[in-house]
């Protein structure tokens, strides 16, 4: 009798599993679920990042003279003209959240493809889910390197991870020392307890001691701390000749409020992007932020190299009042790229977009970031990323390295806080 | 680890603790007189901010000037809470007086990120700002003047409950409401009035953190979890109590960090708080 049981169980399992997929082929419309954080700690950088998604989604759907992926045209013309629409959720910057939604939206909502989430602690739970129902994944922001190193199939990463920010901070450094002649010997690393600080400070660490740098002091904490005063009580003790921190906004804010402070002045400061690219941030701080330096995959001031950033800058204004900065700018650039994927697949088959997303090639003139293209390796990382250090002088973010694209000197060392008033 | 850093580490944690014993005075209070935990108290927080940011960004008045006025309008905000919320559900069981406050917690967030938005605001060259120097240890001006501001809140707060007459009704209506009526007091208005006192402590903790911490829909929930290790620890309903709490939760947080390790720091404040409710149920000065 139990046999029986297992028999019938066994064999309804392998007809369900033989089950045709659902067609999903050839639907007039395009369904793509995209997860961002709409409140909570990071919101603010969530709704410009959807405000990104929805300029991307307006450029695809309507009829526009720019020169990126499928502006020309209404529509996708691969899938006879279908259009794009997406359902929008908010994570929370919860990974158990974001788990759940991308669950509802592939089995209630039936998306042809997931996009987001900007924590690469959510993105983490999230394509999880994605790749258990083989649905494709795109994120286009979160840093955390460990997230293409899983062997999925179905995730791709547009950004570049924090292997390649670190490296080029690493690269600077090294540069500089050469440039001025300063010989750095010390880092101290700073990181949120998330999984992005903490991934992003074991990169550092590695790279540390690769470039034969001391870590003098390393620091995590919690992103949504009152008192930073312990934090850079220890940094000021430590005092190494290059701070590393990896915050998101709020945290970047006392951080530097809670340095004025205290008197701390690192010399040379160098952040993992995330808060210190908000522009919220560099309002919020003004000139007690001058000197810091980021990394960051996309740089406004190349406007005047490349009018297409100009154009779709001024698009985006339009949405949210708020000038395109680092987060959107990826987001903006991760969504066209599955959107031209999923309209050279011509189908919204999931093995097809997959297919699609594998030989994506686009070139450098199309994109609004300063990279040579976007074509996925075999882990679905894009290897065209190329990173870059901008600097807060005279209160705006220019671009200082790599040396060929700069667009200003660096400054170093940053002035201390006597000297800033 | 220097001797200065740790001095400096706390001095720090000594000015933070204050403002931390302001804001959990007012829970305890609360708590105190009706046994009720405001679960929205750190939203009372963030409101409080928030009128402080708009009256800096709208009228241009700085966060100390605009101290009475947010005083008054959380004040206010207490006042309704009782008689809208509170004043219903009094009857009803434990757990419908837990959700009601942790209901309105959810309204006040959502209601301030769909009025004002998600983003971070600082109030831009406050009247104080800048920092002192003593002998190599620094002191944030405007964190100086905050727990000056929380120690004055305090002190006027205890010569309130202590020493006027309509203080001692809310202490004679905490300690027995059905005594408290039969002497005369009219018991509903002294809860409506501890709301409302206890609203305003918050108020004023919100004003003077104004002057130097930003303000979101989020902030409040981060000194609110504080707030409650605060009250545990000084003991249920002991308001002056809070003081002592609020100061050494302050410090063993910046103490905890510099000594153990920052990532460990809410471990050492939280293993204390549990700590203290697993000898004394009733926190270390507690009545109950």
């Amino acid at each position: 009798m139990n046999r029986l049981v297992v028999l019938v169980a066994a064999l309804v399992v392998a007809v369900g599993l033989a089950a045709p997929a659902p067609a999903r082929a050839q639907a007039r419309e395009v369904v793509i679920g995209v997860l961002y954080p709409l409140s909570g700690n990071a919101a603010q950088v969530g709704l410009d990042s959807v405000n990104a998604v929805k300029l991307a989604v307006e450029i695809v759907n309507g009829n526009y003279d720019l020169n990126v992926p499928l502006a020309r045209g209404e529509g996708l013309p691969g899938l006879g003209g279908a259009r794009i629409r997406v359902i929008v959720v908010d994570h929370q910057g919860k990974p158990d959240v974001g788990q759940g939604e991308a669950e509802r939206l592939i089995t209630q909502e039936k998306v042809h493809a997931l996009f987001g989430a900007y924590f690469s602690s959510v993105t983490g739970t999230a394509s999880q889910v994605a790749e258990r129902h083989g649905i494709p994944y795109v994120n286009a922001e979160s840093s955390s390197p460990a997230l293409t190193e899983r062997g999925f199939k179905w995730f791709f990463r547009t950004s570049p991870h924090d292997g390649h920010f670190s490296q080029v901070m690493f690269d600077f450094m090294r540069d500089l020392e050469k440039r001025r002649g300063v010989k750095f010997k010390t880092v101290g690393i700073m990181h949120e307890a998330t999984q992005f600080g903490s991934d992003s400070a074991k990169v550092q660490e590695e790279l540390a001691r690769k470039y034969g740098y001391e870590v003098a002091v390393k620091i995590a904490y919690r992103d949504k701390a009152t008192n930073l005063d312990a934090e850079v009580g220890r940094l000021k003790a430590a005092n190494p000749d290059v701070l590393l921190p990896s915050s998101y906004t709020n945290d970047a804010i006392l951080f530097v409020r809670t340095a004025k402070n205290l008197d701390y002045n690192p010399r040379l400061l160098i952040a993992q992007d995330a808060g210190w690219t908000d522009p919220t941030f560099l309002r919020e701080t003004g000139k007690d932020a001058e000197g810091h330096i980021t990394r960051a995959p996309f740089a406004l001031d190349m406007a005047a190299k490349k009018p297409l950033i100009r154009q779709v800058n001024e698009m985006f204004k339009k949405m949210g009042g708020r000038d395109l900065s680092d987060v959107p700018a990826r987001a903006f650039t991760g969504f066209l790229t599955l959107a031209d994927a999923i309209n050279r697949a011509k189908s919204t088959n999931p093995e097809e977009i997959r297919k699609a997303l594998v030989a994506t090639n686009i070139p450098a003139d199309q994109l609004i970031m300063p990279w040579t293209a976007v074509k996925f390796d075999d882990k679905g990382q894009n290897a065209g990323v190329r990173a870059i250090l901008q600097q807060a002088q005279k209160g705006q973010y220019v671009t200082i390295y790599p040396f060929e694209l700069a667009a200003a000197d660096v400054m170093y060392p940053m002035p201390t806080w006597k000297e800033r008033r | 680890m220097t001797a200065e850093v740790l001095l400096q580490g706390l001095v720090g944690g000594l000015l933070m603790g204050l403002v931390y014993a302001l804001i959990a005075a007012g829970l305890s209070l609360i708590f105190g007189l009706m046994e009720i935990v405001n679960f929205a108290h750190g939203e009372f927080l963030m409101v409080a901010m928030f009128s402080t940011f708009w009256a800096w960004a709208v009228v241009g008045l700085d966060p100390l000037a605009a101290l009475p006025l947010t005083a008054a309008i959380l004040f206010l905000l207490g006042i309704a809470t009782y008689h809208g919320l509170i004043r219903w559900i009094l009857g009803g069981p434990m757990l419908a007086q837990i959700f009601a406050t942790f209901g309105l917690a959810v309204f006040l967030r959502s209601g301030a990120q769909a009025l004002w938005g998600v983003d971070f605001r600082l109030v831009k060259d406050p009247l104080v700002q800048g920092r002192l120097e003593l002998a190599g240890l620094f002191v944030g001006l405007p964190q100086l003047v905050a727990s000056a501001g929380a120690l004055a809140a305090f002190a006027a707060l205890y010569w309130f409950i202590t020493r006027t007459e309509t203080g001692l009704a809310l202490q004679a209506t905490a300690q027995d409401r059905q005594a408290a009526a039969l002497m005369g007091i009219d018991t509903q208005r002294m809860f409506a009035l501890g709301w409302g006192i206890g609203a305003a402590c918050v108020g004023v903790a919100g004003a003077l953190l104004g002057m130097f911490f930003y303000v979101f829909p989020d902030v409040g929930s981060t000194f609110a979890l504080l707030a409650y290790v605060a009250v545990a620890l000084g003991g249920f309903g002991n308001v002056p109590a809070t003081l002592l709490g609020g100061v050494v939760v302050g410090v063993v947080e910046v103490m905890g960090g510099l000594l153990i390790s920052p990532t460990l720091k809410a471990v050492v404040v939280f293993a204390m708080y549990l700590a203290v409710v697993l000898w004394r149920p009733q926190g270390l000065f507690g009545r109950f």
